[in-house]
């Protein structure tokens, strides 16, 4: 098929033009239809997604199946996956049926619940197809609009102040990049991120890089360090990172379940996402000089947000701060630049996708029966609901790292990655892996073991067969990706060994041509 | 040759001399009874006259020794100014029958504002620019205080006079230094005069006080104080009107004088503008978020906007001018589909203003909801909408010129403006419920215009409907 990519990325933006324009009442029956027209829209999305792995030749380590026409203002319409990124579109496309799935219960709204998240797969899919600067922000940015509503209309009590505050802190920090981008398409004349057919394309083109002064302050790095910093505000918030962590605990504590999912699965993936296709390429002498801040950012989150997650009484919050800390690893893997630490952090990302948002439907499911989130108004769950307690165990010791687990390979490969690079990081960030564990087992105890006394929870039923299913293919991937870890590294190993080689090319000319000297 | 100059502005000469006949027949007949079909007629007659216009292509040419320049820029902008103009007519037909505004001199008084817009983006001279402004600005006044037994409305027509005449003063004082020091009223003759790239020190002074009139005009800080009563004050259908056409004329204006005349000097006042356009971003954004009433909003939203335009003149080049057309042409459709919500917001058959009655809308009326939604996040420019690649333009065109700052400063601004737009996308889907909800529906027509903004801001991204092509035109017209 000659527009494989264009077809997978728009199939649930016309479903989700079905439903607006035909789909009319709210009673029980149109309700229905919306869950079932998305349902069939997200899997038919992932099976023809499955196309494109197969058609995928990972021993290649360029942009494959690339589409390409011409846009408005000079811009190109360009889709294409390398071997980073077809990864990342499988992940949206595998979670998004669960995603509707976990959300059959919700009775409000449902036709306007649907479309808001079918949109959002679009644009998540074209954010990791996207081979054009501006095309790449459209998605991305765009992506806001029905994450906003989401968290704002199914959201919990507090929605109104998350959704603001997941909006304007993410678009802040968008709209610096913008610049930045802006900036590069007046440098390099083009916004292709691929070799596109008219010349040059950016990750080749290599950004100035004498020191500059701004202010009277010497910049190290020029303009590649501007603009390093720019797409870092962005990326950094979105990722997030320490310290502008703060909107996610919000917007994951009164997002609905399914909101959470996404959230914490494929959207916060965007930002390790952009490192990658962006920052590392694209800035390398940029990165190299921002190095050292960037992997004790993320040291200290990986501390710190582990420390912050053992006193927290809401398990929503406790999960969320445990995704910041495992961002922590990605961006430490990222930014270390060697071959373990990058396809530790892909690795991590992926295995994230499955295990927070394993954890996050978890939280969902003694919700939807008890409507709390406190830690304090459970306990003894083990008792009334034994598949419950077991899938709840296979994951809490998935995000702790347990080996067999797909977190293990992440956090594994990521810490040889940076031991490699910096020992003291590696040290601290050693650390995280006793933090996280005694925060998730500590969780698991208060929640499921002891007696059951509690009145309210005396009547608790057992997982349903449609919470067990969803699980099912969770459950699968990480214990497959645990002990078969090649089925993710012998995708993204040619690709990331080219980014790698690209970027020790570019440092060993910085310091050939004297640029880097006074950093290092 | 004074029938070619004729047919050089036919155009216009169409226009008044249908409002003059008009005005004859409205007075002898029974003067209001035809007021309703006046405004369909007057409608259809820009409508006729945009597509003249916008069909006849061809060389720049000049009327009246100079006076009158006819190009590719100035037919770029009647087109804008004409087809906003009849969208505003019809959008508002209904309302000002209900509330007994429909005298027949409305459609009179909006066509003559009309001819002189045309005038001003076509001046080439000091005195046709001020022949143009005071015909444009004399009709807008007395339609700004149309509802005469309102003390608003009243109260909002004699500030903009007074305000208005006070810049009109500033325009005239700078024009006459220009002449004093150029030695003549001509745009051809003042470029001539700054040949070297040097400018005398009165020109200079003369440059900016016509700089500080036209400000007044396109409403930037710090000329803005009037936009927000004017706005507010002024019965609806009028305030759209204000929102659009004029504005459009008076930024086609401005970049007229500061290329045709000035262009020379860009160096000169590339900084004032600079500043006029940070002033004016970060006040819009920053002013709007303690509103209450959505027209006070929109007049503050207005006043960041035309920051953001300007940073397209600020870049001085081809690009900039036509960023900055694309960004006006954007931003009137995104005003018309805007005040066609706002017109039909009502509660009992009585129009309502205030932003809390529009709590939770979306459950009454999803699709109109909807279509508000896109607007509102394209006005705050957040992709994948039209307004996003407005500004993603003059963006793009100042970074190349050099004024990065500029855009470091508007993003920041953008970023503070989006929250009081998201405010009324967080009233209409997940505010509380209220008494005072809404409950009219408005006409079809409003329904109607406001769809249609709505699907320009989504599909307008395929290709911006080919205007990318004829901005271009335009703006080589003017620059070269």
């Amino acid at each position: 098929m000659e527009n494989l990519l264009s077809i997978v990325t728009l199939l649930p933006a016309m479903a989700a033009l079905i439903l607006l324009v035909f789909l009319r009442g709210e009673d029980a029956a149109a309700q229905s239809n919306a869950k079932w027209t998305a349902m069939i829209a997200t899997s038919a999305t992932f099976l023809v997604s499955l196309i494109i792995l197969v058609q995928f030749d990972p021993a290649e380590t360029g942009f494959q199946m690339v589409e390409e026409g011409n846009w408005l203002m000079g811009l190109k319409y360009r889709m294409g996956v390398d071997g980073i990124s077809v990864l990342f579109v499988m992940l949206t496309t595998f979670m998004m049926p669960l995603v509707i799935a976990a959300s059959w219960d919700v009775t409000h709204r449902v036709k306007e619940y649907m479309i808001a998240f079918l949109i959002l797969e679009t644009l998540m899919l074209g954010v990791f197809m996207a081979l054009d600067l501006v095309l790449f922000y459209l998605f991305f940015e765009a992506g806001l609009i029905p994450m906003f509503l989401i968290i704002g209309i199914w959201g919990g009590a507090n929605r109104i102040y998350a959704s603001f505050k997941f909006f304007l802190y993410t678009f802040l920090g968008s709209v610096l990049m913008l610049v930045a981008m802006v900036a590069m398409y007046a440098e390099a004349g083009t916004t292709c991120i691929g070799a596109c057919s008219d010349g040059i394309a950016l990750i080749t083109h290599g950004f100035a890089s004498d020191t500059i002064h701004v202010l009277g302050i010497p910049v190290v790095g020029g303009m590649q360090t501007l603009m390093f910093v720019a797409f870092f505000a962005s990326f950094a918030v979105k990722m997030p990172m320490w310290p502008v962590h703060t909107w996610l605990p919000d917007a994951h504590v009164q997002a609905p379940t399914a909101g959470s999912v996404v959230l914490a699965a494929i959207l916060l993936k965007m930002g390790g996402y952009g490192f990658l296709r962006f920052s590392l390429p694209m800035f390398p002498v940029g990165a190299s000089v921002m190095t050292d801040l960037v992997l004790w950012m993320s040291a200290i989150a990986i501390v710190y947000t582990s420390l912050v997650a053992l006193v927290q009484d809401d398990m929503k919050k406790l999960i969320a701060y445990s995704s910041v800390a495992h961002m922590g690893y990605v961006t430490m893997g990222i930014f270390a630049a060697n071959q373990q630490g990058i396809d530790g952090a892909i690795f991590q990302m992926i295995s994230h996708g499955f295990i927070s948002g394993a954890l996050f439907l978890c939280v969902g499911v003694v919700y939807d029966r008890i409507h709390s989130r406190e830690i304090a108004d459970y306990g003894g769950l083990v008792n009334r609901m034994p598949a419950y307690a077991l899938i709840f165990m296979l994951f809490t010791m998935a995000n702790v790292g347990l080996p067999g687990t797909s977190g293990f390979v992440g956090e594994f490969l990521t810490l040889v990655g940076i031991f490699q690079v910096n020992t003291w990081v590696a040290v601290v960030a050693t650390f995280g892996v006793i933090l996280s564990a005694s925060y998730a087992l500590w969780l698991y105890r208060r929640v499921m073991m002891g007696q059951l006394i509690k009145e309210s929870l005396k009547m608790i039923k057992d997982m349903s067969r449609r919470e067990k299913a969803i699980f099912a293919p969770l459950v699968v991937m990480t214990l497959l990706l645990g002990v078969y870890p090649a089925l993710v590294l012998d995708l993204i190993g040619p690709s990331v060994e080219a980014l790698v080689a690209q970027y020790e090319m570019a440092i060993t000319a910085a310091h050939g041509s004297g640029t880097l000297a006074a950093s290092q | 040759m004074i029938q070619t100059d004729l047919i050089i502005i036919l155009p216009e000469i169409v226009i008044s001399i249908c409002a003059m006949l008009a005005l004859v027949v409205s007075v002898y007949s029974g003067k209001d009874a035809l007021a309703s079909r006046l405004v369909l007629f007057t409608a259809a007659l820009f409508v006729v006259m945009a597509l003249w216009i916008g069909n006849s292509g061809g060389e720049s040419q000049s009327a009246f020794g100079g006076m009158f320049q006819d190009d590719a820029y100035a037919r770029f902008c009647k087109v804008v100014i004409l087809l906003s103009a009849a969208a505003v007519l019809v959008m508002g037909r209904d309302y000002m029958l209900r509330t007994g505004l429909l005298r027949f001199e409305y459609p009179l008084l909006v066509a003559f504002s009309v001819v002189g817009m045309m005038v001003m983006v076509s001046a080439g001279d000091l005195m046709a620019l001020y022949m143009g402004l005071e015909l444009q600005s004399l009709a807008l006044y007395v339609i700004a205080a149309l509802r005469r037994d309102s003390i608003n409305s009243t109260e909002a027509g004699l500030k903009y006079f007074v305000l208005g005449a006070l810049s009109s003063g500033l325009l005239l004082y700078g024009a006459s230094l220009s002449y004093g020091y150029a030695g003549t009223t001509g745009f051809s003759g003042i470029i001539e005069s700054t040949a070297g790239g040097q400018a005398s020190m009165g020109l200079l002074f003369g440059l900016v006080f016509v700089i500080a009139g036209l400000a007044f005009k396109v409403s930037v800080v710090p000329f803005h104080m009037w936009t927000p009563d004017v706005y507010e004050g002024a019965p609806t259908p009028i305030t759209a009107f204000f929102a659009t056409a004029p504005k459009m004329a008076a930024m086609g204006l401005f970049a007229r004088v500061l290329y045709d005349a000035f262009g020379g000097v860009i160096g000169d006042w590339q900084q004032i503008l600079a500043l006029l356009s940070v002033l004016s971003m970060f006040l819009g954004a920053v002013a709007a978020i303690g509103q209450t009433d959505i027209k006070r909003l929109m007049a503050y939203s207005s006043i960041a906007h035309m920051g953001y335009a300007l940073i397209g003149l600020v870049a001085g080049t081809a690009q900039g001018v036509q960023a900055m057309l694309i960004y006006m042409a954007v931003y009137v459709t995104m005003n018309l589909g805007t005040f066609a919500f706002i017109l039909s917001m009502e509660k009992d058959g009585q129009p309502v203003t205030k932003i809390a009655a529009l709590n939770l809308y979306a459950n009454r009326a999803p699709g109109k909801a909807i279509a508000m939604l896109v607007l509102l996040f394209s006005l705050a420019g957040v992709p994948p909408f039209l307004g996003f690649f407005a500004k993603f333009g003059v963006w793009t065109a100042a970074i190349d010129a050099g004024m990065i700052w500029l855009v470091f400063a508007s993003a920041i601004a953008s970023a503070i403006g989006a929250y009081y737009y998201l405010r009324i996308v967080y009233l209409m889907y997940f505010g509380d419920d209220v008494d005072d909800a809404l409950n009219g529906s408005g006409s079809p027509v409003l329904w109607g215009v406001l769809m249609a903004a709505a699907a320009i801001m989504v599909f307008g991204i395929v290709n911006l409907f080919g205007i990318n092509a004829s901005a271009a035109g335009a703006a080589a017209a003017l620059v070269n």
